[in-house]
Order: C-alpha cells, then structure tokens, then sequence
C-alpha cells in the first residue's frame, strides 16, 4: 500500500524539479570563499536579511578563499570572499568564462603569531626568527627553539598553522618566507583554527599563527607575540590601533570581497554591497576584524558606482600595503 | 571392609576430581560472562559519557527559541530552525527516493532475478556498496548532481546524493525482509493460480513490510547524521531563511520550488559552530548535537515499533 502511493509521488517528484528548476524566483545572493572573512560577511548578510524582511536572502559558504576563486569564476557566485589579492591563475581563469569583478578591501586583519602562555621565554619574535622556524630548508632540522635563537632554552619546537588551501598560508608565507605557499611540510596543519588553538595551547613549546579574531577569542589560552618588522625596528603586537596606524608589519593583510560585475545588475546583489560597505566598519569591529577609514568605504562606492574593474595587485602576492596605499591605485584587469 | 573403604574413596576421589571440573567450568563461564558485559558496558559507557557530556553543556541552550531562531553570529541568539527544517525537507527527497528504487531492487533480485553470473555481481556489488564510505558518495554527487545535470548546491541534490547512500541499505533489508517469508506462502498462492506479480503484490511485499520499514528507517536515521558528502557538494553554508513552503494558498496549492532552494542541515550546522572561536558557541553545537542523537533515537524507536505492531498482525 505505501509503496504503491509513493511510486507516483516519486514520478510527479521528478517531473516537478525538471519543471521548476527554470523558474528560480527567489532573490538570494551567493557568497563564497575565505573562512577568514566568513565572520564579517556572515555579520553583514544578518543583518541585511533583517533589514530586508527575509525578501532578499544571502547564503555564505566556506571553501578557502582559492576555493571561492573556483567557484567565482564559473559566475557560480556572485560575491567571493578573499584574505589575499586574485592571483593571475585565478584572474586569467575569470577572464577565459567572461567574469569581470570589483575589488573592495573591506577591513584588516591582523594575522597573529601565538605562543603557549606558560612559555616565559619568548618575549618577541624578528622576521628573521620566524623565517627560521618556517623557511622550508628547516623542515627536518630546526627542532628546539635553541636552534631559532641560541638564547632560548633547549625547548622542543612544535609548529602549527594553516593548510595550503588557505589564504592565511599564503600571506604568512609570503611575509615571511618571501615567497607565496613556500614553508616547511612537516607542522600539524589544519584548516579549522580550533584545532590550531588547542594545540598550542596544550604544549608548552608551541608555536602557531591565524587571524587576530582567534587569538581575541582565546586569549586565556594563548599568548600573542609582539612582531618586530626588521632589526632596530620596535616589537610591536597585534592590536587594532597598531594595525590602524600601519605599525604592525608584515602581518596586517587587508581582506577583501570580490563582486561578479554582471550580478550588480541585480537589485539584491546591489542592495547588498551597499549595505557591506555602509554597515561593514561597524560590524566588522564588532567580529574583532579592524575597519577601515571611512574614506576608504566611500572611495569603494565610488568604485561601485563606476564600475571599477579589475584588481591593484596584478596578481602578485604584496605585503605591508598601508590603506592609504591601497585605495589610490590604479586597477589592472 | 578395607575394600569398601578404597571403594568410597575411590568414589569420593572421582567426585571430588568431577566437582573441580565443574567448578572449573563454571568459573570459566563467568569469566566469560564477565568479559562480555565488559564489551557491552564499554560501547554503552562511551555513548552514556558522550550523551550525558552532551546534555550538561547543551541542554541549557534547548528552549523554544532554539527550535525557531536562525543562525546568528551571536550564539545567545543562534538557533536551529534552518538547520531542522532543511535536515526535514532532505530526509523527505531520500525517502521517496531510496524507497521505491531499494525496494524494487530488492524484490526483482528475491523474487525474479535469473540464477546466473550478472546475478552474481550485482548482489556482490550491492553488498559491497554498503561499505563505500560515504564521502565517495559526496564526490560522486558534486559530479554527477551539480554539475552534469545542474542542479546545483540544492535540497534535490542533497536528498538524492543521501538516497543512493542508503539504497544498498534498503536494498538489503528488503531482500532479509523478503527471505524470511515460508516458501510455502508462495507455493501456495502459486497453487491458487496466482501469477508471480499477484504473489509478489498481495503476499510477499505486505509480509515483508516491517522489515523493509525497519530498514528504510534504520538507513534514514544514518542519513540524517552524515555530514561528509553534504559538505562535499557544498552545502558549508550560512543560511539564515526558509526554502519556499511546498504548499500554498493559491492554485496549484502544492509548489516545488523548495526543492531547488540552498539549504543546511542539523550535522552541518553543528560543525560551523564547532568551528567558531567563540566558547559560547559549543554549547550550540551541544545542544544541536543533543537534539539530533535524539532525532536518530526517535527514529531508531520509531522502526523497532513499527516492527512490532507489523510483525504481530502475520500469522502463519
């Protein structure tokens, strides 16, 4: 008996989804990419959907900010999420399926370095030091800290950090070992920053690095390790005012939203850059992410309104590129 | 007299040696005993430990609220009612889907399939599928669903990507199901001049229907858990809304537009909140962990009870 009533249902099933696929009538803007700049775009998307009485819907998922580049340039998406600038691979791949886009930083993280906090010996870490622990001529050798500086203890060094699909990897590596994805292999890697917090927070000669919102959220846990850009240059730790006033180098990266052109056109799409770029400074202070100068949102719907296309960075990986900096150049697409 | 005695003694002495043996015997049998309920206990303890670990850090978070509020970025306001709906909405595609085609594999495979080496390799392969582990589904699904026929990151995609996962499942319940039936109930009907189509509709299917619910609701409540293909065809997603109702007040009455609609689902959704930095935020996923072992209970409840209220109306 059941089976004979649900055979036709299953037929009417399938004849229905062929029927209504054509007909997508709902107003919903997809949004994909960085887990680090998940937080901000899923604040903003919250409060846009509460604005808009859930007329306009926004759906924001996490594939690592080259997985949202995939996906953004098969005009899968309409908005991708970014901790890094488009690569050339990526902008040579937009350009071959027609997709055009607007770059819009859209705040600043501080990518922090964490030590576990019963280590008392590390005070502050060089560039230098770090290139040390990471470059990927260590992998295999450098394994106590004594090999980092020969003024820390004889401390077993255990590494932790992000896998290669993520943006966070790019930068770091970037910054400090001077070419994008190049670092030693053999650290415990993951992409799920909780895992990176646990670790390091279990051993006392751990040593791991993800976005500042992390690091704010599980401070009892961990300690932050003021960074010291290049010798003479003062030890500075990762705050917001630090990142504000451009002194916290290399590691303050701006992140970004990258919108398909063609979906402007749509009115929820549009709405809702509108809305990121009004409401986004607010919000994203309030996820612990530091916002930028207002001038720099009005410069960016500007851009919008424009229809600036293209990218500042020519798909070269940059570090240490101030705000200021970053709005006055010229887009290459 | 002194033969008696060495008599009795002898015959004490065998009694003795025979009272050891089944002592023996006996303390080996508790050993085992005891062993046993070890194993048991073990598997038990570790659910109860995980359950109750659950319950203290999530029960707190279970309110109405918790059932009817979307997904926030403040966990005190977070909620699970696009989660539990779309888990709902998924279910409902892989029943109608797996059920039908299980069923009917299994009963052409009990009841029509020719004895040969084709034969042969499907029930292999069936029983083989059984064993894929379920992210292969995943990637299988991305392929075929949302890319070849399009229909992307959908309610659909998920629900049929969850049905073939369940369908060796289905399949084999229905074939136990069907095995169980005395072959004089067929021989009978055939008796009668039934055809193979009247016994299989009127005898073999009915018979066999509580083992095949059993079994329907035994591969749903692994479906409603899994979290490794959904994430692969991408549904790692904030949603904070509802896929259209599929019913409504003007002509045609029913609408299928949900099914086309992005979605997240109960294991999803506890895995982004596992995921966040904030603390408050895993009592969320506790809770939303709490809320759909008990799914997997209900439904686990739900098929021993159909089973019996079935199995008691067939007599033979």
């Amino acid at each position: 008996m059941k089976l004979k009533l649900s055979v036709p249902a299953a037929a009417a099933l399938a004849f229905a989804a062929t029927a209504a696929t054509p007909a997508l009538a709902q107003q919903i803007v997809k949004i994909d990419g960085s887990s680090t700049v998940y937080p901000v775009t899923e604040a903003v998307a919250e409060e846009f959907q509460k604005a808009k009485k859930n007329v306009m819907k926004v759906t924001v998922g996490i594939s690592g900010t080259g997985g949202g580049f995939k996906k953004f340039c098969r005009a899968e998406t309409d908005i991708s999420d970014a901790s890094r600038p488009i690569l050339k691979k990526e902008m040579e791949d937009c350009r071959k399926a027609g997709v055009e886009y607007i770059e819009l930083p859209v705040a600043f993280d501080a990518l922090t370095v964490v030590i576990n906090p019963q280590n008392d010996f590390v005070k502050q870490l060089t560039v230098a030091e770090l290139k040390k622990m990471w470059e990927p001529a260590a992998q295999g050798k450098v394994k106590s800290w004594k090999e980092v500086n020969p003024s820390f203890p004889d401390v077993a060094l255990k590494l932790f950090g992000p896998g290669s699909d993520s943006g966070t990897f790019d930068y770091f590596t970037e910054a400090v070992n001077g070419k994008s994805k190049s670092s030693r292999g053999d650290y415990t890697a993951s992409e799920d920053d909780n895992v990176l917090v646990q670790g390091v927070s279990r051993d006392k000669g751990a040593i791991g690095y993800f976005g500042f919102a992390y690091y704010v959220e599980n401070q009892k846990k961990l300690k932050a390790v003021p960074i010291v850009a290049k010798d003479g240059a003062p030890a500075v730790a990762p705050s917001m005012e630090a990142v504000l006033k451009g002194t916290y180098q290399p590691l303050a990266r701006p992140i970004f939203i990258y919108v398909n052109k063609k979906s402007l056109a749509k009115a929820e799409v549009k709405e809702f850059v509108d809305f990121y770029l009004t409401h986004g400074a607010k919000l994203a202070r309030e996820v612990k992410y530091v916002p930028l100068p207002d001038s720099a949102y009005k410069v960016n719907k500007e851009h919008v309104a424009k229809g600036k296309v293209g990218t500042v960075f020519g798909g070269e990986a940059e570090v240490g590129v101030t705000i200021e900096e970053l709005l006055k150049r010229e887009a290459k697409s | 007299m002194g033969a008696t005695t060495t008599g009795t003694d002898l015959h004490a002495g065998k009694l003795r040696a025979l009272r050891a043996l089944i002592a023996s015997h006996k303390r080996w049998d508790l050993f085992f005993a005891s062993v046993g309920v070890l194993a048991l206990m073990f598997g038990i303890l570790a659910f109860v430990a995980l359950f109750f670990d659950m319950a203290v850090d999530g029960v707190p978070r279970i309110t109405p609220d918790f059932f009817a509020s979307f997904p926030s970025r403040r966990a005190e306001n977070a909620g699970i009612l696009s989660a539990w709906v779309g888990s709902t909405l998924v279910m409902l595609v892989t029943a109608l889907a797996a059920v039908p085609l299980g069923v009917g594999a299994g009963v052409y495979l009990e009841e029509y399939a020719p004895r040969n080496w084709m034969t042969d390799v499907i029930e292999i392969n069936v029983t083989n599928l059984a064993g894929v582990p379920s992210i292969v589904y995943g990637l299988l699904a991305l392929g075929l669903f949302v890319y070849q026929f399009g229909l992307g990151q959908s309610i659909l995609t998920a629900g049929l990507t969850l049905a073939l996962l369940i369908l060796p499942v289905v399949i084999v319940a229905t074939r136990e199901a069907i095995r169980a039936i005395p072959v004089a109930i067929r021989e009978g009907a055939y008796a009668l001049g039934a055809s193979k189509w009247q016994t299989t509709h009127d005898h073999i299917i009915p018979y066999s229907m509580a083992g095949i619910l059993t079994g329907v609701i035994i591969g749903l409540a692994r479906a409603i858990g899994e979290t490794a293909p959904i994430i692969t065809i991408g549904a790692l997603t904030f949603i904070a809304f509802l896929p259209p109702p599929p019913v409504q007040a003007t002509a045609p009455f029913v609408n299928f537009e949900w099914l086309t609609s992005p979605f997240t689902v109960m294991p999803i959704q506890m895995f982004n909140w596992t995921s966040r930095p904030e603390e408050a935020f895993q009592a969320n996923a506790a809770a939303a962990g709490l809320v759909l072992v008990v799914m997997t209970l209900v439904m686990n409840a739900l098929a021993i009870y159909i089973r019996y209220r079935l199995r008691r109306n067939i007599k033979w």
